[in-house]
């Protein structure tokens, strides 16, 4: 596809190509994180250098629903020998849905030094660049976080119920099947289900890969992402936007797309999505 | 009582004696790395739509074989080159169920997967991975119920 700058992109600064990644594979000041769906591909070999975020363990808490505090992303950056200074390069599979995720997480901490490999761990391998499966480890650093965020970009479910009253914009990135209702949770996996199936009022559907050339895994250009979303939702870059999905990493990665690719300035993202909204007692759902 | 055949038992047990997240995700790649594709007298690419498994996005196919022992062979492809977990599940399902008989494969659940992969595993890649096993189970029955008729 064309070059990263000559897709219209409000901020194309905020993706690298997998050649700019492959050009600096020993810049020291740089961090390549690989985070998946599928945890054991990491461990079947990387990018050189790369480290692993693993989505659950380094980026949840272990006992509440919630993300890890300012001392647990301390201990996670110290571990990956991470300063403020280093840029962080998330790539992954499933053209980088996990990436974008792990991206989100730590601008709720601020680390705003980070970008998404266009193409994600597929256009990578598919390209023929190197992989290592050496184990890959850095002096450990004295990271100090700022304080997790959840102001900007995060929202929760009281403020989904207001932002329905008040009419605004909501973006279900999950497939049609789950949107409509038709489907509850997947079989044998109850636990990341709802109760009840279908979608918060007023909200438009348009699934997270409709974003991605799905021949080369990479960002649709601005002209093409701009009709998916702008005319087909018919939104401006300064509304007041929330996405959301299951469990909000799919819809960090279209929260990525609107805020990054398309300037829009004020997206924010629900992770407690529809595994908490369609078990909600007494709040009205559409189908 | 466990329904499990033993050797699947075995693997099982095996991943249990390894607590350590790092290694167990080693042993399951040291699986992935046995992976051999179905061979090409037997399927070739573009696989049969039949074979192909459904809900999984490593784009895998199952072919269950009936031996002249009355036991059965499995073969997989896998065509996703990031479809890891699913070349260790069918290096894992070949080991433990290819010389059983079908019988017995059919009785296989699906929640072994939850048992091989543990934490860690989002819905997605959860479902594709207990379609695999759904796959085999059906291919498995439909042999089982072919030679039942055929004895009648």
């Amino acid at each position: 596809m064309m070059d990263i700058h000559k897709r219209g992109y409000a901020q194309p600064d905020m993706l690298v190509s997998t050649q700019w990644v492959e050009d600096h594979l020993n810049d020291a000041d740089v961090r390549f994180i690989e985070s998946d769906e599928d945890t054991l591909l990491y461990f079947s070999g990387h990018i050189p250098h790369a480290v692993n975020v693993d989505w659950v363990a380094d980026l949840n808490d272990p006992v509440r629903r919630d993300y890890i505090e300012k001392e647990g992303f301390e201990e996670l950056m110290s571990r990956l020998g991470m300063t403020k200074d280093t840029l962080a390069i998330f790539y992954g599979d499933q053209n980088n849905w996990w990436a974008c995720y792990a991206f989100w997480v730590f601008q709720l901490f601020g680390h705003s030094k980070a970008k998404i490999m266009d193409g994600g761990r597929l256009k990578w391998e598919k390209e023929g660049r190197p992989m290592s499966k050496d184990q890959t480890d850095f002096p450990r650093s004295a990271y100090t976080a700022n304080n997790r965020d959840d102001g900007k970009i995060r929202v929760f479910r009281e403020q989904v119920l207001q932002h329905v009253q008040q009419k605004k914009s909501l973006i279900d990135v999950r497939s049609p099947e789950e949107f409509s209702g038709e489907r509850l949770h997947m079989a044998n996996y109850p636990n990341e289900g709802a109760l009840r199936g279908g979608h918060i009022p007023g909200a438009k559907n348009v699934p997270w890969s409709r974003a991605i050339d799905t021949d080369t895994g990479e960002f649709k250009p601005a002209d093409e992402l701009q009709k998916i979303y702008m005319h087909y939702l018919n939104i401006q870059p300064q509304d007041e936007i929330i996405t959301y999905c299951r469990i909000g990493e799919r819809s960090s990665h279209t929260w990525f797309v609107l805020t990054y690719l398309l300037g829009f300035e004020n997206v924010r993202n629900y992770d407690g999505s529809w595994t908490e909204y369609g078990n909600l007692v007494n709040v009205p759902i559409e189908r | 009582m466990s329904l499990l055949p033993g050797k699947l038992n075995d693997i099982i047990d095996q991943l249990n004696m390894v607590d350590d997240v790092m290694e167990r995700s080693h042993f399951l790649v040291s699986y992935a790395n046995k992976f051999e594709t179905i061979p090409s007298e037997i399927a070739q690419p573009p696989y049969p739509k039949q074979n192909m498994v459904p809900h999984c996005e490593s784009e895998a196919y199952v072919w269950v074989q009936e031996r002249n022992d009355h036991t059965v062979k499995l073969y997989f492809a896998v065509d996703n080159p990031s479809g890891i977990s699913a070349k260790a599940l069918a290096v894992i399902l070949d080991q433990a169920l290819s010389g059983l008989p079908p019988e017995q494969v059919a009785r296989v659940n699906p929640d072994i997967v939850e048992k091989i992969f543990r934490q860690n595993m989002s819905m997605g890649k959860g479902m594709g991975l207990s379609a695999m096993v759904q796959a085999v189970r059906v291919k498995a029955e439909r042999i089982a119920q072919q030679r039942a008729m055929n004895e009648d």
